[in-house]
């Protein structure tokens, strides 16, 4: 079975992060991938997407652990910090509360593309629209 | 450039407020500079409100005006400064310390003082008048001093039975003194209400503890072995001992400067002013009390206020003029309703008079119609003033066919429902027509009430207006097809309160099946904390129970508070903030093995700073093990209940608040709420736990406890107010139940007790019959869900360092269990560790990594 969420990952650069029965719907989950912390969410559709796990606002690593939720058809994260609204499709920040991010950070999130073969959840740093 | 206009006021009091706060908003170009030279040690406050001095209320929140409007550069605001003359000719005005202030407009605005009948005794000490903060004060530590040396109750009392009278007879029983009202006149507030009317209020007023004495003159206060006031005598012969007195014998216009300087004076006193309110002077304005106009001076705040726009309006060219005085008032007097308006006495001509009267329930209403039984021309409320702010506006309007509807009590039948012509004044206070209110939110765009009030100025003084003012924007904001929403997100478009009770009767349980029975889409970062909260509140379950643990808030989540770097702190609980030593050695010793920064928190309790995600359980484990629990300090939930040390141990305390606090934190432990809650409880009136800033403080008394709520520190800080009085300790228990089920019931998301209940239809009086009568008839099941959360209270990080599921969401990350977060750095400061600057990363001062950091479990 193959469940992607973004575009499809190469085979070569992508890492095995985790087993997919591993994540609980929209309960996101740290990666560590290197140096590279990342943000992996599974929702309640079965599809699973990777954000960067920096808070653009805070500088803190934390959107693991915030809420998921929609905006119209937009699925999304909340910051746990200062409660910024991101999409998990593009990475967007669609709610700022009125806050600038953190000097020499993008308020937008780096979207990580995802695989999900053989019941494995594997993550593309490389890759990436 | 134009030349800026100095304009002076003599006087700092309410009028004197209103004018600067008028000319400030009005005056866009800022061509004119205000002086306000006040005698009185402070900024202008809220006369009107004086007698809630007694209640606990500090000088402060009395204030009038927000500090920008004192500190902003046209305005100068001189305290202590007492103007002795006026120089025409010289436009000055000298002060009693010799400095002069040139004037090119001057506005006299200096108020009437107390006046008392020159009588045998009136200098005595222990005789005060009822004015200014300054007699308040002094009367309270009076009679708070000779109660210490009598050791029986102080004897008060009052002369003159009118508005303030009964005002000052209630200070003196707030303070602890029994309290006689002596009235001259047959019947008390004579001026206000008819003989009908002031039976009722005399029966009301006695029950309440106060005795009347009508028809009864004052001849003399005699001393007593210590020279101090100690005995009344009257002309009838009779006597009457007393240990202290006040005179509330009327007002007479401060108008001496005005007569030295020569100005025109009214027959009774006053500065006489025109429809513009200027006097024989082109030069000088006089407003508020001082003023005589249409001749006469006028004791009320709302013509003042009135007077004070008027002169603003005509020095910015406006044409604007007196439309004459409403002398309506609608009173609270020891929680008795009394309210007047309009021809109240009914002197016109042909004139009928509509009474109702409930002498066993001491309810008298009487209404005053035109001869053709229609038209409205006045009134007299008694004991329930319930229609007043309806009633009032309606003055010269039709009531409609059966105008006797208006005087049926409260809830019974259906009051008509009449709309109020636009020129309907509903704000007298501060003069808002029916039509400047639908203006606001037609033409301003205003959509709640605080929107209304900013815009309008309607209901910031005195409030009695403020269901009318709902009402009239609620129907507007409906004609124009904008719905009032109360929606907690786009998903759901009910407000907190509405799917409070839609979850509670459809015994839903899970936000999935919430969701798609009363909502739309998936959810989000709104709702979902709510319903989890919901949840909670409901069924007490555990916050990560089935699929909760996704819905909770950043906090709940991992049960611990989430810090700037995203590292977490961590707040055993300490009930009422007594500990153990062994307890304090424990926490001790787990900030030196983890290297957690130690602070002490303002609820009486220690913090532990810099835990990470995969460190809590451990943490947890050993706080658990050693017999302490969570503190909840991450909850929207009660925290803690703060308390002084109390009788146990201090030499003034009456009751055991320790313990009290301590009943308390464990009954309403785990306690989960629209927003945080928190408690406090003083050993006896000196308050030293500062409850009275908290949601709901308990301070003890000789007799029991008083219970306050409502109070709020943060953004806009709130006293608490005063609920009940003198209860023993069940009923503390039952009342706070009640009042904290109710607000959890009720309240919007994220709304504090202090908005609730302002906000709550009928304020805290309604509230307070809500849980006292129970006139919702839902204290049982209010009683009966509390004492289910009682029961069904569990600790919830024990329950989780019992579930391995569970505890497998306390890792870092999700492929390196065990490696922390490497972006984490601290610095030392004053021996302890904190979160880096970015400047400090970069320059790489940075000391303290999290590797080297390691643990010793
Ligand atoms: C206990 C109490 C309850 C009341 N309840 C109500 C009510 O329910 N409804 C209602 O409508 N009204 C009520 N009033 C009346 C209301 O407070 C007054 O109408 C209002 O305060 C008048 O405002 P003012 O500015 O004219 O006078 P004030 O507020 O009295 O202000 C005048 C100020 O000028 C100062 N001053 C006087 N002379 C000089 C001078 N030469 N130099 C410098 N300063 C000077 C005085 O010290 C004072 O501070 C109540 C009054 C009291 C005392
Ligand atoms: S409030 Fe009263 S009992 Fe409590 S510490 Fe202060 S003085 Fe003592």
């Amino acid at each position: 079975m193959t469940t992607t969420a973004s575009a499809p990952t190469d085979q070569a650069t992508r890492v095995l992060v985790c087993a997919y029965d591993r994540l609980t719907p929209d309960l996101g989950v740290a990666a560590l991938i290197g140096d590279t912390q990342v943000a992996l969410f599974r929702l309640a559709d079965g599809s699973v997407h990777a954000v960067q796990n920096l808070c653009p606002f805070s500088g803190a690593s934390v959107l693991s652990r915030g809420i998921t939720g929609t905006r119209g058809d937009v699925p999304t994260i909340a910051s746990p910090i200062y409660k910024q609204v991101f999409s998990l499709i593009d990475g967007t920040c669609l709610v700022t509360m009125d806050k600038e991010p953190q000097a020499g950070i993008a308020p937008d999130l780096v979207v990580h593309p995802v695989t999900v073969d053989n019941g494995q959840v594997y993550i593309d740093l490389a890759g990436g629209p | 450039m134009t030349e800026t206009k100095r304009i002076v006021v003599v006087g700092g009091g309410m009028v004197a407020h209103r004018f600067t706060e008028a000319m400030r908003d009005r005056d866009a170009d800022g061509q004119h500079h205000i002086t306000v030279l006040g005698e009185e040690p402070r900024a202008p406050y809220d006369r009107v409100a004086l007698t809630s001095y007694f209640t606990g209320k500090d000088p402060e929140e009395l204030s009038l005006g927000t500090p920008e409007l004192w500190d902003d550069p046209r305005v100068t605001l001189h305290r202590d400064a007492l103007v002795t003359r006026i120089d025409r000719e010289a436009r000055e005005v000298e002060d009693g310390a010799g400095r002069r202030f040139p004037y090119d407009h001057l506005v006299m605005a200096t108020g009437s003082y107390a006046w008392s009948p020159p009588m045998e005794g009136a200098d005595l000490p222990g005789v005060f008048v009822y004015r200014t903060i300054d007699d308040v004060a002094a009367l309270r530590l009076y009679v708070e001093a000779r109660a210490k040396e009598l050791r029986r109750p102080v004897r008060g009392a009052v002369i003159g039975g009118g508005l303030l009278g009964l005002e000052a007879a209630g200070a003196l029983q707030g303070l602890g003194a029994t309290s006689t009202v002596i009235q001259f006149a047959d019947r008390l507030m004579n001026l206000q209400v008819d003989e009908g009317g002031g039976h009722a209020l005399s029966r009301l007023i006695e029950n309440l503890g106060v005795s009347v004495r009508c028809n009864t003159a004052t001849q003399a206060i005699k001393p007593d072995k210590s020279g101090r006031a100690g005995r009344l005598t009257f002309a009838d012969g009779g006597e009457m001992l007393v240990d202290v007195v006040i005179f509330a014998t009327g007002v007479r216009p401060r108008d001496e400067l005005g007569r030295e300087a020569g100005l025109a004076m009214g027959e009774r006193g006053g500065v006489v002013v025109d429809d513009t309110c200027l006097t024989d002077d082109p030069a000088i304005s006089a407003i508020g009390e001082v003023a005589c106009i249409q001749g006469a001076c006028i004791g009320l705040i709302a013509p003042g206020n009135t007077m004070a726009e008027i002169a603003v309006d005509r020095l910015l060219g406006g044409q604007s003029t007196f439309p004459g005085a409403d002398t309506s008032a609608k009173l609270k007097l020891l929680g008795v309703d009394v309210a007047s308006f309009g021809d109240a006495f009914a002197q016109t001509p042909g004139a009928l008079e509509l009474v109702y009267a409930d002498p066993v329930a001491g309810v008298y209403k009487k209404l005053v119609l035109t001869d053709d039984a229609r038209t409205l021309l006045g009134g007299i409320l008694v004991g329930d003033a319930s229609a007043y702010a309806s009633l009032r506006p309606m003055v010269g309007s039709d009531l409609g066919e059966d105008p006797a509807a208006w005087l049926l009590p409260e809830g019974s039948g259906e009051r008509p429902s009449v709309e109020l012509p636009d020129e309907a004044n509903v704000c007298s206070c501060n003069n808002v027509s029916a039509g400047a209110i639908r203006c606001a939110v037609t033409d301003e765009g205003c959509t709640d009430i605080a929107g209304v009030k900013a815009c309008t100025k309607a209901g910031t003084s005195c409030g009695s207006c403020l269901p009318l003012v709902k009402k009239i924007m609620g129907t507007e904001l409906e004609k124009a097809g904008i719905e009032v929403s109360n929606a907690l997100c786009e998903h759901f478009d009910m407000s907190r309160a509405q799917l409070f009770s839609a979850i509670q009767v459809s015994e839903l349980r899970t936000f999935s099946e919430i969701i798609e029975r009363f909502g739309v889409g998936r959810g989000c970062d709104l709702c979902k904390p709510a319903i989890a909260s919901i949840l909670a509140s409901l069924y007490n379950e555990h916050v990560l129970a089935q699929d909760r643990a996704a819905l909770q808030d950043t906090n709940d989540r991992v049960m611990a508070n989430m810090q700037k770097d995203g590292t977490y702190s961590v707040v055993p609980r300490v009930p009422g903030g007594e500990i153990l030593p062994e307890h304090l050695i424990l926490i001790g010793q787990i900030a030196q093995d983890y290297g957690l920064y130690t602070k002490i928190t303002g609820g009486q309790r220690i913090d532990l700073f810099g835990a990470r995600l995969e460190q809590l359980p451990s943490i947890w484990k050993r706080l658990v093990d050693a017999g302490m629990e969570s503190g909840h300090a991450y909850g929207k939930s009660l925290r803690t209940v703060k308390s002084c040390v109390g009788s146990t141990w201090c030499r003034y305390g009456v009751q055991d608040s320790v313990g009290m606090a301590i009943a308390l934190e464990l009954r309403y432990r785990g306690l989960r709420s629209p927003h945080k809650l928190k408690l406090g409880v003083s050993g006896c009136a000196r308050e030293c736990a500062e409850a009275r800033g908290k949601d709901v403080g308990v301070i003890a008394t000789d007799k029991g406890w008083n219970i306050y709520v409502g109070g709020n520190g943060g953004f806009t800080p709130k006293h608490a107010q005063l609920l009940v009085e003198d209860v023993d300790g069940a009923t503390v228990f039952q009342v706070i139940d009640r009042y904290l089920m109710y607000y959890i019931r009720t309240a919007d998301r994220l709304q504090r007790t202090a908005p609730w209940q302002e906000e709550h239809e009928g304020g805290l009086e309604a509230i307070r019959e809500v849980i006292m009568e129970d006139s919702l008839g839902i204290c049982a099941d209010l009683d009966e869900h509390m004492a289910r959360h009682i029961d069904s209270y569990e600790d919830e990080w024990k329950a989780v360092l019992n579930d391995p599921e569970r505890l497998a969401q306390f890792t870092s990350f999700v492929n390196a269990p065990d490696q922390p977060d490497p972006s984490l750095a601290y610095v030392e400061q004053r021996g302890q560790r904190r979160p880096a600057t970015a400047s400090e990363r970069e320059s790489g001062a940075v000391l303290i990594a999290p590797s080297t950091l390691e643990v010793r479990s």
